[in-house]
């Protein structure tokens, strides 16, 4: 079939992640002291490509990327909120779920993408329930259909209106031949523990339920008559804020505003303040730079937390970490061909330490440091999660310690150079050792030395910077060269890296990175995207007689009823 | 407790009722909350009235049409389906031609259950809708039409419940209990479509109820005449018969006010209608607008995926599919008025996918028939006014035109234009309040009330004094 997003525009315009908070297409925000009203209103007139409309709240990334933007500024500009009552603010329907005639028209790299960076907001909700003392309560005020009731699902508790009409759904199994991708299936066992006889009957319904039949199940947590919605969920939000406003981290309730990062761009990169992307597309890689702390800013922690919420936006912490999320988005999305990411964090290992040192010293001490160090952690989850190949790059000038070292555990490879010219230092701060957690809820060095407890018990604790040698003997680097040969095979292993097939090194990367054990988290990412990716490409749903292909239009799917 | 003595006395049918305990079962529990639900929601203060009733008690020539009277919670609710010869196939679809189901075939279940859930759901609603009227009524004649016509809405409800119980198990039962649960113009349980939430508070509106919105159901059940799930279709086939009546009573009944008030007109030395008491053309004009708009509504979105897969599968066909040539429709398009950066572009949509705007226009087409001839009695007494149909775009809650705004000529205009023009265009409150200031009731045998002309012949060419209602 004809995919115009993908065709009839070569390249169209670079997505842009850093949207502007008082002009969101998508979103009406509202506050009320510690409850926030989130409406769902989507204009249909304003898709992020060309081809579709978004009608009935359905949405596509720019929807999506939006309601991310709302998340994070929650947490940062809001901290007095402690319930956010996800709505519609469209008549009649919650939301309709992505945007059906959207996937139809994108390439599969773009559902993928969609899907993996909706899943990843749909998880930051959860985050932000869990741990920002902001709960979000989903009030699904008319039809919740598909990804609209997966969105409900990441809310912490639901409320359907009964009024006959209005189910909870996940038609795509039924109407599409797809899964409710963006965690529907892993929530509804996993999370509401609904049993899984009944999830499959459910998941196999196209209307849905609705009711008590829907609250009997498990599938939300009330229903109210229409009448009474507005007045029984309020009801609901002050219970939350009771319940939310218990054990709150310290410091004064006034919210941190987060500007645009506003980086010099133009088709060899993107420059920003303390981290460089550059592109070489003729080797299909590029280098990720990444600007250690300074003095300055270790200074600025060491004074303590009013002077780090005093820095607000600027602290190197959030700022640095803002710059990575957005470089690895823009990777993502607007660079398919880059498979190779090359990085380098440079700057000084001692510093990059005692930062960490003084930051985790005072990191109970205010919400704010609080949600600086949620938000390191929720990007480097973001890179654990990027489908491209990494290699960390500890030459002269890289400063790969304490979180920053977080960078060169997430990568598939650490390269060190050991040359007495150019000193090259390695070390651990305690966010080595928790707070940045990956997916599966483990760190990244647990991970790595899964079957080696001895290995990861010598390294607790140490505050040393280590040169290269005893790095790798302690195990944190992958392998390390001399001056005379870094050159010559750094290039070859970049060579031979960027000639493997891409689909099989996303693949095997994806299956390396999580040893261990999986949480609900890491089972969307792992088993259900996972499937949901495989599934876009079968006939079945994509082909040229596929439910996904065929959808809205006249003719009916054709099976092959072949189970693979 | 009902026996199934009782119940085979009770419900005249041909669908072999008295072998089939299971369905026995189900309508033993039904049927007090049915006969619950009619003394709640039917027809207020006139269950002890003998009303001269049309009853089917089978399907054989002359079986539908047995005339006597009856009170109405003694209304014997029958269930019949059109016999039919030989083995029926699919009229249409990917399939066509190939064996019609007997019973749900599994991967049209769902669908299936949301098409006849939602046409049963029409059924009690109008009885809702409807049940203030008859202290209003213009002549027993009249009122007789009202209780007929919400009976068979009841036996309609009937026919639906039937197919839910037989052929769509515990989901089935479950639907069929929510259909009297449900009430019109209830915020907190509403019926489905919207125009069956709409109040119907005086008989000008009932008229046009019954010429507009029963003419919906017409051309749905004419479609769903058509199904491949056989049991529906000749479900609907026999609805048909009914329903023809219900639209009898519209037509003509907004036929006989025009008339009247063309003769007001000419009375009155200003010619002017209300003057005489009369219900004047704007009024009326104002009605049609209202009514025939929101039962535009009721054959949903233009472009529509769903109406393309009923009809891909063979569950839904279009009026007289017998009639086009092509029953596939999977090649050819309809060309389309769509609204695309605030203009009116015509569209190629496929075939299949703009199932419901051809069933449209077979129910515009028939509308602008019924229109000529209300306007050929304004000729004919004399009147120099005109009515019209307004354009299938104004005033729209459903499809591709919500949210726009077009005049009834269906040009675009300005919500503000709209706005300003909206009292001459749609019903006002104070329309209401007119109209029931002039619709005191006329019970009198042989009378009728000042703002309607009497028909021209009486039912079952009974004489014009005849009692129709004995009060
Ligand atoms: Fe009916
Ligand atoms: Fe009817």
């Amino acid at each position: 079939m004809d995919h115009p997003a993908a065709t009839a525009t070569a390249r169209p315009a670079p997505v842009d992640f850093d949207v502007d908070s008082e002009q969101y297409h998508h979103w009406r925000v509202t506050f009320d002291g510690p409850v926030a009203r989130l409406a769902m209103t989507v204009d249909p007139a304003s898709p992020l490509r060309e081809g579709y409309e978004l009608k009935l709240n359905s949405y596509d990334l720019g929807v999506d990327i939006e309601l991310a933007d709302v998340i994070r500024r929650m947490r940062f500009e809001h901290p007095e909120v402690r319930v956010v009552m996800l709505t519609s603010g469209t008549d009649r329907v919650f939301c309709a779920g992505a945007n059906i005639n959207m996937l139809g028209l994108s390439t599969h790299a773009w559902k993928v993408n969609f899907c993996k960076f909706t899943n990843e907001t749909r998880c930051e909700i959860e985050e932000a329930t869990k741990s920002s003392n902001q709960v979000y309560l989903a009030a699904c005020n008319g039809t919740t259909a598909g990804g609209g009731y997966e969105l409900a699902l990441a809310c912490e508790e639901i409320y359907l209106q009964d009024d006959g009409n209005s189910a909870v759904s996940l038609p795509e199994v039924p109407l599409l031949g797809v899964l409710p991708g963006t965690g529907g299936l892993t929530r509804l066992v996993d999370k509401r523990m609904v049993r899984r006889d009944r999830a499959d009957v459910f998941s196999t319904t196209a209307e849905g339920m609705r009711g008590k039949k829907a609250v009997a199940w498990g599938l939300v947590d009330a229903v109210y008559p229409r009448s009474k919605f507005e007045e029984k969920t309020a009801e609901r939000a002050k219970a939350w804020v009771a319940k939310a406003s218990k054990d709150l981290a310290p410091g004064e309730r006034k919210g941190v505003k987060l500007p645009a990062l506003a980086p010099e761009v133009d088709e060899t990169g993107r420059r920003y303040k303390y981290v460089t992307l550059a592109y070489d597309t003729s080797a299909r890689t590029a280098s990720l730079t990444i600007q250690a702390p300074t003095q300055a800013d270790v200074d600025i922690v060491k004074k303590g937390v009013d002077a780090i919420y005093a820095a607000g936006a600027e602290l190197w912490a959030l700022r640095v970490y803002r710059e990575l999320d957005d470089a690895l988005l823009h990777l993502r999305v607007n660079h398919y061909d880059l498979g190779l990411i090359l990085v380098r964090a440079v700057g000084d290992a001692q510093l990059t330490l005692d930062h960490d040192a003084a930051l985790v010293s005072v990191k109970d001490q205010h919400w704010f440091v609080r949600e600086v160090l949620l938000h390191m952690g929720r990007v480097l989850r973001r890179m654990d999660n990027t489908s491209r190949s990494f290699f960390a790059l500890g030459d002269g000038g890289t400063a790969f310690a304490g979180n920053l070292a977080e960078l060169a555990f997430a990568a598939d490879r650490f390269y060190v150079l050991d040359d007495p010219d150019q000193p090259v230092k390695i070390g651990l701060s305690e966010f080595n050792e928790g707070g940045l957690p990956m997916h599966n809820g483990r760190t990244r060095l647990q991970t790595r030395f899964i079957g080696e407890p001895e290995t990861l018990e010598a390294l607790i604790g140490m505050r040393e910077l280590l040169d290269p040698e005893p790095a790798d003997d302690a195990g944190l680097v992958t392998m390390v060269f001399d001056d005379i040969d870094w050159e010559d095979d750094i290039r070859i292993a970049i060579e031979e890296r960027v000639s493997l097939s891409p689909d099989a090194l996303t693949g095997m990367e994806q299956n390396l990175r999580f040893a261990g054990p999986e949480s609900p988290e890491s089972k969307i990412y792992a088993r259900l995207t996972a499937w949901q990716n495989w599934i876009f490409i079968r006939p079945n749903a994509t082909g040229p007689e596929g439910a996904l292909t065929l959808y809205g239009r006249p003719e009916r799917p054709q099976f092959d009823w072949n189970r693979v | 407790m009902t026996t199934t003595v009782d119940l085979q006395s009770k419900i005249p049918n041909n669908v072999g009722l008295s072998d089939d305990p299971k369905l026995q079962r189900a309508l033993e529990r039904w049927l007090p909350n049915y006969l619950e639900w009619w003394h709640d929601m039917g027809p207020t203060d006139f269950e002890d009235k003998p009303v001269y009733l049309r009853t089917a008690i089978s399907v054989e020539r002359g079986g539908w049409a047995n005339y006597e009277h009856v009170r109405m919670p003694d209304y014997r609710w029958g269930i019949f389906l059109t016999p039919r010869d030989g083995d029926p196939t699919l009229k249409c679809g990917d399939d066509v031609g190939a064996p019609a189901w007997l019973d749900v075939p599994g991967e049209h279940r769902n669908a299936l259950r949301r098409i006849i859930v939602t046409q049963a759901d029409t059924e009690p609603a109008s009885v809702e809708q409807q049940r203030l009227l008859g202290h209003s009524a213009p002549s027993l004649y009249d009122l007789r039409n009202l209780f007929q016509v919400n009976v068979e809405e009841g036996r309609h409800l009937w026919a639906m419940v039937y197919l839910l119980h037989k052929h769509f198990g515990r989901d089935g039962r479950d639907e069929a209990d929510e259909l009297l649960q449900r009430r019109s113009g209830d915020v907190d349980k509403p019926r489905i479509l919207q125009a069956f939430n709409q109040p119907c508070d005086h008989w000008l509106s009932f008229f046009s109820f019954t010429m507009f919105t029963d003419r919906d159901g017409k051309f749905q059940l004419g479609a769903l005449a058509e199904s491949g799930f056989d049991p529906l279709a000749r479900t609907t086939q026999f609805m048909l018969t009914e329903e023809a009546h219900h639209l009898f009573v519209g037509e003509t009944g907004l036929g006989r006010i025009i008339q009247r008030s063309a003769e007001l007109e000419k009375q009155d030395p200003n010619g002017d209608v209300r003057a005489q008491g009369g219900i004047d053309f704007d009024l009326i004009q104002r009605t049609i607008n209202y009514w025939y708009t929101y039962s535009l509504d009721l054959f949903g979105g233009e472009i529509s995926s769903n109406a393309s897969n009923f009809f891909a599968s063979g569950l839904k066909g279009r009026f007289h599919e017998g009639r086009f040539e092509d029953h596939k429709a999977i090649v050819g398009e309809y060309a389309l008025k769509v609204v695309e950066n605030g203009k009116l572009v015509v569209r190629d949509v496929p075939l299949r996918n703009a199932m419901n705007e051809i069933l449209r226009d077979s129910y515009v087409t028939d509308c602008e028939r019924a229109m000529a001839k209300w306007n050929k009695i304004l000729v004919e007494f004399g009147s120099p006014r005109r009515l019209t149909l307004p354009s299938r775009r104004f005033h729209r809650h459903q499809g591709i035109y919500q949210g726009h705004f077009f005049n009834p000529a269906g040009e675009f205009i300005s919500e503000e234009v709209f706005r300003e023009h909206e009292p001459q265009w749609l019903l006002v409150p104070e329309d209401n309040d007119y109209l029931l200031s002039i619709m005191k009731p006329c019970y009198e045998p042989g009378k009728f009330a000042n703002w309607i002309a009497p028909p021209r012949k009486g039912i079952n060419s009974q004489p014009g004094e005849f009692e129709y209602v004995r009060l």
